[in-house]
């Protein structure tokens, strides 16, 4: 079983040429390209359903009330979540997980309390602790990472001794290792902890179920999946949300407003103030439907064997130049690889291979204490979603060949 | 269409193979001071000797990073080592104003002949001549590189301060 050959036709950008070759796009697990239906769904939402949402009483703002509400109960199914009150959209990610600090953060933990992170996390499932931390003079605890880029869990019964909060990422943006979610999140509970999950990298990816996961908060983005950038999601057990005090204050967030004061509205309203990104979640629901169409075990099985091929390839053809970075086992793994390639600083790997119109990320990946583990300033970075193929990697192990040549020394 | 022989010219690959002073000097009484580059996590370090006469007379440099900023600083430590300061401040804005030369003002079938007449810059009305630098010039046509080859230069601007302003 496999994914249908001519997803790439789907894809209009991935038809465009980049200076004047084939665009090899190996850069998702930054952003995501979009397929045409996607693009279609949000210009179809503007000719023909356009108006603010929840206030209006003609026709058409009860078409785009729909419109949002119908997208916010996709978003519920594609990952599970018991009901669609409990799917608050965000700008992405990192404002997910801003808002979980926040607002539950804020409420729930002060001076003393701890929150568990590991060394593998992106900067948007740090510095919000870090805020917090500085605010309320909260300890941050973190799980090490071991040299293959696991988690090393062999003292997570004293990081989690008297903690209020694990939050850690489902799949890492920088080694693609995936964390065994469920097990920490049994772990957490045993120890009284809420678990958060950044599954930013994870959703696009593999087939989520937060219930089976057994995770209390779980954020994701849009733009990763398929979808258009300026939508995200935090999804929280509705009892928990219910309990949270609201984020940003304004419009739509309120039941009753009077020169004293106001009163929250119903979850998930009571946490998206002012007008929302519609058009955004039309597209993110076109963007489930695409993927649903293809089946996430497909498309992860898609990625696994990619990831195989990737790493074997590669391998053979500069065994003494490239590192590949994280578990040395595919099954164990997203399809991310950062790797070194010889000397090469990864900024002049990143320039020489947009010459062969192959775009991969150079950086720290917004990971700055992971790289510090891993004792590299920076890696590069290639990443395959549905649209990518062999002949992706094979045109990455080509251009390769002439960042090998011009730092020969 | 920039190709990357417009960025990694022979001269700039010499200096990233071989750097030159490359190391540390002692503090005091050397000055130093850091510049980070936030984007691709590039470092430079730069140490600088004044004399009484306000002359560089030791400059060392340390750090990690791209080709282009660790070639960058290379070239610079040589080109600064031995001037005065304010030689050494006019080169820096020379560089600078190399590096923000408007891409299209390169472009074109006869962009060699426009890259030679920015050897020299003019500077108060006086030219300084960049030299070897200009073989930099080319990193204007890659505008997220343009960072990596001046954070060294930024970082030596803020060193040139500091020891000003002990001296
Ligand atoms: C693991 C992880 N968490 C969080 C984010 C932040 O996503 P966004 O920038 O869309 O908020 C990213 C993506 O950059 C990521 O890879």
């Amino acid at each position: 079983m496999s994914l249908p050959p001519g997803i790439k036709d789907d894809f209009p950008l991935l038809a465009r040429p980049t200076r004047g070759r084939r665009l090899v796009y190996l850069d998702s697990a930054n952003t995501s390209q979009k397929p045409r239906q996607v693009i279609d769904a949000m210009s179809n939402y503007y000719e023909t359903a356009n108006a603010n949402v929840h206030r209006g009483s003609y026709d058409l703002a009860v078409r785009a009330t729909e419109a949002l509400e119908g997208s916010r109960a996709k978003v519920a199914r594609f990952i599970n979540a018991s009901s669609p009150s409990e799917i608050i959209f965000t700008k992405n990610s990192t404002e997910a997980m801003n808002l979980l600090a926040r607002s539950w953060g804020h409420a729930n933990l002060s001076t003393g309390d701890a929150v568990v992170l590991s060394e593998m996390e992106h900067h948007a499932n740090i510095v919000p602790w870090h805020m917090l931390a500085a605010e309320k003079g909260i300890e941050l605890r973190w799980i090490p990472v071991d040299p293959e880029g696991r988690l090393v869990l062999d003292d997570l019964d004293r990081l989690l001794d008297g903690a209020s909060l694990l939050s850690i990422t489902a799949m890492s943006n920088v080694l693609g290792t995936i964390n065994p979610v469920a097990e920490l999140a049994a772990a957490a509970h045993e120890h009284g902890a809420m678990m958060a999950v950044d599954a930013s990298q994870y959703v696009p990816h593999l087939a989520t179920d937060v219930q089976s996961m057994g995770a209390d908060f779980l954020v994701f983005t849009g733009h990763k999946l398929l979808g258009p950038m300026g939508i995200g999601v935090l999804w929280g057990r509705r009892e928990l949300l219910e309990e949270m005090p609201p984020f940003m204050g304004g419009g739509e967030m309120i039941l009753n407003v009077t020169k004293e004061g106001f009163t929250t509205t119903d979850v998930p309203w009571k946490f998206e103030a002012g007008t929302p990104m519609v058009a955004e979640a039309v597209g993110l629901a076109a963007a489930i439907d695409y993927l649903d169409n293809l089946g996430m075990e497909e498309v992860r099985a898609h990625e696994t064997r990619l990831t195989s091929y990737a790493m074997r390839v590669l391998t053979e053809r500069y065994p003494d130049t490239i590192k590949i970075h994280g578990p040395s086992e595919p099954a164990q793994r997203g399809g991310v690889l950062s790797f070194e390639f010889g000397c090469v600083h990864p900024h002049d790997v990143a320039q020489v291979l947009d010459e062969s119109g192959v775009c991969v990320r150079a950086g720290h990946h917004c990971a700055k204490p992971l790289m510090r583990v891993l004792g590299v300033p920076a890696s590069s970075r290639a990443s395959f979603y549905v649209y990518n193929d062999e002949a992706d990697v094979d045109a990455l192990a080509d251009a390769l060949e002439q960042a090998a040549d011009l730092f020969s020394f | 269409m920039p190709g990357l022989e417009d960025l990694y010219r022979e001269i700039v690959l010499d200096h990233y193979r071989s750097p030159r002073n490359r190391g540390e000097l002692a503090t005091p009484p050397a000055v130093r001071t850091e510049g980070f580059n936030p984007l691709c996590g590039d470092e430079i370090v730069v140490y600088i000797d004044v004399d009484e006469d306000g002359l560089i007379s030791d400059i060392a440099i340390g750090g990690q990073g791209c080709s282009i900023s660790q070639a960058s600083a290379s070239m610079m430590s040589a080109a600064v080592k031995g001037r005065s300061i304010s030689d050494a401040r006019r080169l820096i804005g020379a560089f600078k104003s190399m590096m923000s030369i408007h891409e299209e003002s390169l472009s074109g079938d006869s962009h060699d002949d426009h890259a030679h007449q920015h050897d020299d810059v003019f500077e108060d009305g006086q030219p300084i001549r960049l030299g070897d630098l200009g073989a930099l010039q080319g990193v204007v046509r890659f505008p997220v590189r343009i960072k990596c080859a001046t954070l060294s230069w930024n970082t030596l601007a803020q060193a040139l301060d500091e020891a000003a302003g002990d001296s």
